[in-house]
């Protein structure tokens, strides 16, 4: 099968982040990592390529920048990548991120498109939804386990209160949950092939997708911040403290 | 005119649809799109608060229903002209308002806390924990399309009649509609429900083993708490989702929230941080939980929390 894996580079979410004052953008730095929760992609779409004799080749869209994060999913495995890199593209909205991704995955016939239910930095979730309407193909989403079989997919999708089985024939796309599968480490072959991999380069114009963007950020404020409050050291009547809070607040 | 998605639940409309539809009644008289089998009782609830029009899609047997619900919002959409169309931030409203809003060619704004329609439509979000309040206008004609967090607005019941139900059929969307339900399962959950417990025990990686998240389901018996837990140990399978609180889990407020061994990330203090009280027990002097906490205990959750099971235990 030939399978589609959508990932995103984000700031490394371990070091905090910041916007630009005049354009209310996350900034991105040079460097970038791989969105944790993308391993998961990449190992599903690694795993089905391995059963049918497949590729999997990664689409993302952003700041190239040194291209780090790209090369974390190649060095797992993956065959190669696309990446739309363009000026016009900052600040867009969640649906013109999809329109460029559907407009690179078009490009070629994939039976599988795999990304996340959401982003690590942007988190509004609902990519992989208008991905598959504008591929005009079903969605699978929120998948916690997932089987292909033949021409159909086969997923858990996650509910409120636990899971429905949910299936679909090719071409599909499938957002996948963090804990889907246990992600692989890169080997040190894998991070040496990586660097040898195709990656893509594409902007906008290439594409041909017209750039509107209908949303604009006006203010941003700090919120009302909650204080902190005492913090004490255990020292064997840590507990007791907590007691006292709780008859306080009359829980107890 | 704001018209709100609402999914039926196990009980009837579910508690975010309530919830929303309650703040749409600011913005005139809402009409909601109800999905699900529907009943005289659900369409009833809607009314009590609120609703003056339903338009109802009722998915066939098998089908997840999703992209056609999709196709059907655009046509009523396009023959009504709404302003805007609310969703919760859920799975199944994120799953529709997504192919909705390429269908119509209109984005979408996530994670809302808050919505105004005054001139323009603009929509409050949170960003970094819930730091910062980011609002943002959308540009051009309507409808917009808004996900709201839930428990962003109490469910109060206007006491309005039983609403006009016109039943919408769903069209045929071809292979984009050939997603189908073969199965379901529950999980089995004890206890108080997390949306709507007085007292939340959550443990986190501090915890150090899934066997350790023991220890918070044992405080939680004597506090009638439920328990809830960080992403991080429900991505390591300590517990099941249903008990993530977070960005990508639940939202919470309870009147007590007692964190175990939970650092405190962006992520999960967007879920709690709404809290009446919060205690923290950790053994990282530095967490950013104790930034938040009202009593923070600096120390092992090991030595600390059997010591207050005992005293809580004995009471």
């Amino acid at each position: 099968m030939k399978v589609a894996v959508c990932v995103k580079q984000i700031p490394d979410p371990a070091s905090p982040y910041e916007l630009d004052p005049s354009t209310h953008n996350l900034v991105r730095p040079n460097e970038q990592v791989l969105d944790d929760t993308d391993r998961y992609g990449v190992e599903v779409g690694l795993q089905i390529a391995g059963d049918t004799e497949g590729t999997v080749t990664l689409i993302s869209m952003g700041p190239s920048g040194n291209l780090n994060g790209i090369r974390q999913a190649l060095a797992m495995g993956a065959d190669g990548a696309i990446l739309i890199d363009d000026e016009a593209l900052k600040g867009s909205d969640s649906l013109t991120t999809a329109r460029i991704l559907a407009a690179a995955i078009a490009t070629e016939s994939f039976d599988i498109v795999i990304a996340g239910t959401e982003s690590t930095d942007g988190y509004s979730g609902i990519l992989p939804q208008q991905l598959a309407e504008l591929l005009d193909v079903p969605a699978l989403t929120y998948a916690k386990k997932i089987d292909v079989d033949g021409s159909t997919v086969r997923i858990n999708r996650q509910t409120t209160t636990g899971f429905d089985t949910v299936e679909a024939p090719t071409p599909v796309v499938v957002s996948v949950t963090a804990g889907v599968v246990e992600p692989r480490y890169p080997t040190f072959k894998g991070i040496m092939d990586a660097k040898k991999k195709p990656v893509d380069t594409r902007t906008v114009s290439d594409l041909g997708v017209d750039i509107k963007v209908d949303q604009r950020i006006v203010m941003v404020v700090p919120a009302p911040s909650r204080s902190g409050g005492e913090v004490v050291i255990d020292e064997g009547d840590g507990h007791q403290k907590i007691v006292a809070m709780l008859e306080q607040a009359k829980v107890i | 005119m704001a018209w709100v998605f609402i999914e039926e639940a196990e009980t009837g409309p579910a508690a975010v649809g309530l919830e929303i539809l309650t703040k749409a009644r600011e913005f005139g008289s809402p009409t909601v799109i109800y999905f699900g089998a529907g009943s005289e009782a659900a369409f009833a609830t809607l009314g009590e608060y609120g609703a003056d029009r339903v338009f109802h899609l009722a998915p066939t047997e098998g089908s997840t229903g999703i992209a056609a619900a999709a196709a059907a919002i655009a046509g009523l959409a396009s023959e009504h002209n709404p302003d805007v169309i609310l969703f919760g931030q859920t799975y199944t409203d994120r799953d529709v308002a997504g192919r909705l809003s390429s269908r119509i060619g209109k984005t979408i704004i996530s994670n809302g806390i808050d919505v105004a329609i005054d001139g323009g439509v603009g929509v409050t979000t949170e960003l970094f924990g819930g730091t910062q309040l980011v609002t943002t206008m959308f540009e051009g004609d309507g409808p917009h399309l808004v996900l709201l967090r839930p428990k962003s607005f109490p469910a109060e019941p206007s006491g309005g009649a039983a609403p006009t139900v016109t039943t919408v059929a769903l069209p045929d969307t071809g292979h984009a509609g050939a997603a189908r339900v073969v199965g379901n399962f529950v999980e089995e959950s004890q206890g108080p429900k997390l949306e709507e417990a007085a007292v939340i025990v959550a443990g986190g990686r501090g915890l150090g083993s899934a066997e350790a998240f023991g220890l918070v389901e044992r405080l939680a018996a004597p506090l009638k708490a439920a328990t809830g837990a960080t992403r991080a140990i429900v991505d390591a399978g300590w517990v099941p989702y249903a008990k993530q609180v977070g960005q990508t889990g639940k939202t919470v407020k309870p009147d007590v929230y007692i964190a175990c061994g939970i650092s405190g990330a962006m992520q999960h203090l967007v879920g709690m941080k709404d809290s009446k009280i919060i205690i923290a027990i950790n053994k990282d002097e530095e967490a950013p939980i104790f930034g938040v906490a009202d009593l923070g205990v600096v120390g092992d959750v090991h030595q600390v929390l059997p010591k207050l099971i005992e005293a809580l235990e004995n009471r």
